[in-house]
């Protein structure tokens, strides 16, 4: 294992907390004492190669996956066996996926309100209310009454985000919210990306989007086959890279 | 230097008129080329073949009355003795002074599927309709009480059996069928073994063997003196043997919902029951109406087995008005008019379901 990897920056108030995480799918070790600290308010920008456990690892933070040792602190509350807990982490955790995942049969104002009014209890009228803000927020006001199969990649991904958002969650995961998409409606994504960012919610994203994360990201988290090779602010990161994979990585992504 | 190829936009234009008129219509769909003509031809010459007796049969020759069934032996069809035995046929044996009561169940069934075609309607509304729908129809046949004398099942037959047994088998049927395709996709060993188990068991034995068993050998194992009605079990082994079947074509849409789906779902925070209820099985249902329908029809037709515990549902009744010593010999005429009264309420189920396709497709339309 690297030096860097070896001491992670201490950040006071962890919202989330990885000790030592290990999963394995059947003999292959996915997660390998994966160590991870993110502060309130903070964003981390996770990339790696393709297969190096990067959206295994986002995906344990909010229990999509099971991790099988090591402890996962979300909140301040234990992610283990006990379904109370995984259903107040899942509360408190908004998540983007790479294929959008709205829920097709629904409108868009249907999928924005559906876990307010089932899970917050929130009453229908108030749940439109909020949802309707957020699709101002993602600059889609006009398309509640569409379907998502009417809408196009980016503004779908710009739904799914104001789907998490409508949650209130303290904490969003964006696992690659733009590997989808086609190249003209990855800026308008990562625009609200950004603007939530600013707006001090604590980020955890997988993307291979570097300009997003020189702007956005206070710390860039490098995976390779299961373990965190290297973490730097993006500064460092960008400009000396430390080990040799990440420089590898690097100008892979950045060459072209 | 690149070509351009126009120096000014296009300007919109309409669409080429389109090939109308009732000759366009014929030379595109009848006559576009030697083999569709050729099939055109053999096709008409078929109709002008079989058509015109048919409806010599049916309509020109056919007798509409006759004090008799022996004076109703001519070239056509006797609609005569249908409408000598129209009252049977339709209502069996049940009392002949109250066949108002079979005749309002079969006028409460109707009115309880067309209201399911209003999209208006659906939902609680509907829910409620069908309850007290579904109540009426059992205290309209037992009676009773109400001044209503009571009617024993051993004597309900004809059509209002037929449907009792279909909607009721259909209506627990489908509820119990998707709690079966969920229980064979649980992750607890023993909820899917169960399912698995009873899916296979049943789905695997013909339904004239279960009708026998719930008739002959449920008996033998209840105490002596405990009876449980005929109609019931015939009811519940049908509730049963539709469940299995349509558990299964429920597991195909099950199977057919990406998983991004459910990890959406949880991300969110529902929990399991939320999930089916609001994001699986909706989309689970609306892909499956194609074969769900099927089974449906199926189970409607598979009434006329209960022949075997001699219940007499309306084939049945048909067969049993063929035996009568006064009119003979009018076997198409019965099978004809029971043969129409089946093809309507299928062909019912299936243009609902086509209703239903469109409805639950308008996510999709762009």
């Amino acid at each position: 294992m690297s030096d860097a990897a070896a001491s992670p920056p201490i950040v006071p108030a962890a919202v989330i907390e990885l000790q030592a995480v290990h999963k394995w799918y059947g003999e292959f070790h996915v997660l390998r004492d994966i160590n991870l600290q993110v502060g309130k308010g903070e964003k981390v920008v996770v990339c790696g190669p393709s297969g190096s456990g990067k959206s295994t690892m986002i995906r344990c933070i909010n229990r999509l996956e099971e991790h099988q040792q090591g402890r996962i602190t979300v909140a301040g509350i234990e992610l283990n066996a006990d379904l109370k807990n995984i259903d107040a982490v899942r509360r408190e955790v908004g998540m983007v996926f790479q294929q959008f995942n709205l829920f097709p049969h629904l409108t868009v104002l249907q999928n924005l309100t559906l876990a307010p009014i089932w899970v917050r209890k929130l009453p229908k009228k108030e749940a439109e209310e909020t949802a309707r803000y957020y699709l101002e927020r993602v600059r889609i006001p006009d398309q509640a009454d569409k379907y998502p199969g009417q809408l196009s990649g980016g503004q779908q991904q710009r739904v799914a985000i104001a789907r998490s958002l409508c949650m209130k969650p303290e904490i969003m995961l964006f696992d690659e919210p733009t590997s989808a998409l086609d190249p003209e409606m990855i800026k308008e994504v990562l625009d609200v990306m950004t603007e939530l960012a600013h707006e001090g919610m604590t980020m955890v994203c997988v993307t291979h989007e570097m300009g997003f994360a020189r702007t956005v990201a206070d710390m860039m988290v490098f995976m390779d086959r299961g373990e965190i090779i290297e973490r730097a602010p993006p500064k460092d990161f960008f400009s000396n890279p430390q080990n040799e994979r990440t420089r590898a990585f690097l100008s892979q992504i950045l060459a072209h | 230097m690149a070509d351009i190829a126009h120096d000014m936009p296009v300007a919109a234009q309409a669409p080429p008129p389109r090939s109308s008129g009732l000759a366009g219509w014929l030379r595109a769909n009848l006559f576009n080329g030697v083999t569709n003509t050729i099939l055109t031809l053999l096709c008409v010459a078929l109709i002008a073949v079989a058509v015109p007796p048919v409806i010599r049969w049916g309509l020109v020759d056919a007798i509409w009355s006759a004090p008799n069934g022996k004076s109703c032996h001519g070239g056509g069809a006797c609609w005569a003795f249908i409408g000598e035995k129209f009252r049977f046929i339709v209502f069996g044996f049940f009392p002949a002074n109250e066949t108002w009561r079979p005749a309002s169940v079969v006028g409460i069934f109707v009115l309880m599927i067309v209201a399911a075609c209003d999209r208006r309607l659906w939902g609680r509304r509907l829910a409620m309709l069908w309850v007290v729908g579904l109540c009426a129809v059992f205290a309209l046949m037992r009676g009773g009480a109400l001044g209503l004398s009571k009617v024993e099942t051993a004597m309900w037959s004809g059509l209002p059996l037929t449907l009792i047994l279909a909607v009721v088998g259909m209506l627990f049927g489908f509820p119990l069928g998707i709690l079966l395709a969920l229980g064979r996709r649980s992750r607890l060993p023993a909820v899917r073994a169960i399912c698995v188990g009873y899916i296979e068991l049943v789905r695997g034995v013909p339904l004239i063997t279960m009708l026998f068993m719930a008739s002959l050998m449920l008996p033998l194992f209840l105490p002596a003196g405990f009876t449980i009605d005929k109609l019931v079990r015939a009811q519940v082994a049908f509730i049963l043997f539709a469940g299995a079947y349509l558990a299964e074509v429920v597991r195909g849409g099950l199977q057919a919902i990406p998983r991004g789906q459910i990890e959406a779902a949880d991300s969110l925070g529902l929990s399991y029951i939320q999930r089916t209820r609001l994001i699986v099985l909706p989309q689970a249902l609306a892909m499956v109406i194609p074969p769900l329908v099927n089974t449906f029809i199926g189970i409607f037709k598979d009434t006329a087995l209960v022949i075997v515990i001699s219940l007499f549902d309306l084939l049945t009744t048909a067969e049993t008005a063929l035996s009568d010593v006064n009119w003979q010999g009018f076997y198409i005429e019965a099978y004809v008019f029971v043969g129409v009264i089946y093809w309507s309420f299928c062909f019912f189920m299936s243009r609902y379901s086509q209703l239903l396709e469109r409805e639950f497709d308008r996510g999709k339309r762009r």
